[in-house]
């Protein structure tokens, strides 16, 4: 074998693994999760008939799918203020001259080392037994009973703790772009006289547009795929109603694509909710990076 | 990090007022204390007695050797079974890991030194891929997982080897986008010299490329790392809540599924569930940070 076709040969083993990989996880999945959004499929392997646009027309008129879409989409919006606004604050101050900065960047950090499960086993603790204590003994109604199986504020909860989590990675990306502004702007903004939050309003935050690009893409993927928060914090309860229909109160997407196919055994209702699932969180995800791009630009 | 800090001080305000500066450090150390109130509840109360949470959810514990009561509970419950847990763990994180590296890192070299439609081509496929969330391929997974295991006669459900593969597929793109990026900046020389002197493709890579590629492994692993570790949904699915292989997630939830809430359990559960990954940060701190860093911006 000559030595060009040797080194074909290794190159292209070098591709195989990832490619399989590939083939095997991702490209036949999706073709196939595609096509039984189409069928009647049951989740084995037995033949499955075609039924056009049936799934889809059934998901659009059920009250928990619809239910959970908009609680999904509030629950992002929340998280995306609530997160960046912590975490920009955050930055902030741990760059800000104060002493041990270095120990709470790395403290604010910790929560996100932990996985989804047990954090939501934690926080369903403090919302259903630390909480209501406290909120006995001081009087207020509102805490006195567990903010988690109060239909009105258990999104709420979610969002708390998804903040907690969060807050400490999107605060090192703020704090890596604040230490990569040049020192000498920031002074010279500062021997002008500029105030201090002029200097973060007009010199910081239009020099961080690209980290704010970023932190908003992750922020906003990150609550609209969440999962194991959900499920370990709220499992998708309480009941409320939703168009005169009782729903699961805090039933994020993903948790509803589950249970669609695993509690009511619906597979191919589940891969219709999925597939619809993939393509709003793509054009969010679009509409999200190219309004910041062009902001990015403009800054 | 020093070096970058000392940056900071200098930019951060040459001349604070003594008030202000103490107002911020308050500021920050209440952000913080809240921040940590959390795990100082999961300490505090896998020292106390369920019937002392129960009786007063916020107290001290009466008794602090509580705490190896509890644990020795916990240790033992076969609903829980951490050992066995951590090692699954352990297991497939570590090879997961190991074949995402190397593997992207050998498809993001050749897809950079090989110009060709193909190579792009590949490449844009890779990045496309990225924006494929897991639940959209996940319940065809299953199946197919399934008729693959039948015909291969090696199973891929329910197994180290059907995660792991899953593993690799699912974290593949990203480590071939950030690896891609990288090798771009690698100068081509040291190669070239290499392919004179003889050396196999093979033997080019290995010996001369892989050890470039030091500091992009970090975020690699890194990313990979705390998401698989962490991930509770895939092993779920391929591994079942009542398989013989569980990880460490899977675990706590089986173990908080199990029983009437003894919350003074559930809390011991939890705080095993956290130390590995918090020991491993308190000596790799500075590359776990750096790799996620390194990892979003890319």
């Amino acid at each position: 074998m000559s030595s060009k076709a040797k080194r074909k040969l290794t190159e292209m083993l070098f591709l195989l693994p990832t490619l399989l990989a590939f083939i095997m996880v991702i490209i036949i999945p999706f073709i196939y999760g595609i096509y039984y959004s189409f069928t009647n499929w049951q989740g084995t392997g037995a033949a499955s008939a075609w039924v056009g646009l049936d799934n889809y027309k059934t998901i659009f008129q059920e009250p928990g799918f619809l239910h959970s879409f908009l609680v999904t989409v509030i629950f992002t919006l929340f998280n995306l203020v609530l997160v960046n606004v912590v975490a920009f604050v955050i930055s902030l101050l741990v760059t800000s001259e104060i002493k041990g900065r270095n120990v709470y960047r790395a403290g604010f950090f910790i929560p996100n080392l932990i996985g989804g499960i047990v954090l939501g086993l934690v926080w369903q603790f403090i919302f259903s037994n630390i909480l209501p204590q406290i909120g006995k003994s001081l009087g207020m109604n509102l805490l006195s009973k567990s903010l988690i199986s109060n239909k009105d504020t258990v999104i709420a909860t979610m969002v708390i703790v998804n903040t907690w989590q969060y807050a400490g990675y999107i605060m090192l990306i703020y704090v890596a772009a604040i230490q990569g502004i040049s020192k000498s702007v920031m002074e010279a903004a500062e021997v002008d006289g500029a105030r201090y939050w002029t200097r973060v309003a007009k010199i910081q935050i239009p020099l961080m547009a690209n980290a704010f690009t970023i932190s908003l893409f992750l922020t906003l993927t990150n609550s609209f795929k969440m999962y194991d928060v959900n499920v370990a914090l709220t499992n998708g309860g309480p009941t409320t109603v939703f168009m005169m229909k009782p729903v699961q109160a805090s039933e994020l997407l993903a948790l509803n694509i589950y249970q669609t196919a695993f509690k009511y055994n619906n597979m191919a209702a589940g891969q219709a909710k999925a597939v619809i699932f993939f393509v709003v969180l793509t054009i969010f995800s679009v509409i999200q990076v190219s309004y910041n791009k062009r902001k990015e630009i403009e800054a | 990090m020093a070096k970058q800090a000392v940056v900071v001080e200098r930019m951060a305000g040459s001349k604070p007022h003594r008030g202000r500066q103490i107002a911020l450090e308050i500021v920050t150390l209440l952000l913080f204390i809240l921040f940590m109130m959390p795990f100082l509840i999961v300490v505090l109360n896998s020292m106390r007695t369920n019937a002392e949470i129960i009786n007063e959810p916020v107290g001290w514990p009466a008794n602090i050797g509580q705490l190896w009561t509890n644990i020795s509970d916990v240790w033992n419950n076969p609903n829980f079974n951490f050992l066995s847990a951590l090692k699954d763990s352990v297991i497939i994180t570590v090879l997961s890991l190991a074949i995402i590296s190397i593997f992207s890192a050998m498809t993001a070299w050749v897809l950079v030194r090989n110009k060709t439609k193909w190579s792009s081509l590949m490449f844009f496929m890779y990045v496309a891929a990225m924006v494929i969330p897991f639940q959209v391929v996940m319940f065809p997974l299953l199946t197919w997982f399934k008729q693959v295991g039948d015909f291969i006669h090696i199973p891929l459900l329910r197994s180290y080897q059907g995660i792991i593969f899953a593993y690799l597929g699912f974290g593949e793109a990203m480590s071939i986008f950030i690896f891609h990026g990288f090798i771009k900046g690698v100068p081509l020389e040291l190669e070239e010299a290499a392919d004179i002197d003889g050396c196999s493709r093979a033997g080019t890579f290995f010996r001369i490329v892989f050890p470039l590629l030091q500091p992009v492994f970090v975020t690699v692993l890194v990313l990979n790392g705390l998401w698989i570790w962490n991930d509770y949904l895939l092993p779920l699915l391929l591994l079942g809540a009542s398989g013989s292989i569980k990880t460490i997630p899977l675990a706590v939830q089986g173990f908080n599924g199990a029983y009437v809430k003894q919350w003074n359990l559930i809390m011991v559960s939890t705080l095993l569930a956290m130390l590995p990954i918090i020991i491993l940060y308190l000596f790799a701190q500075k590359y776990i940070v750096q790799g996620m860093v390194d990892g979003s911006i890319k």
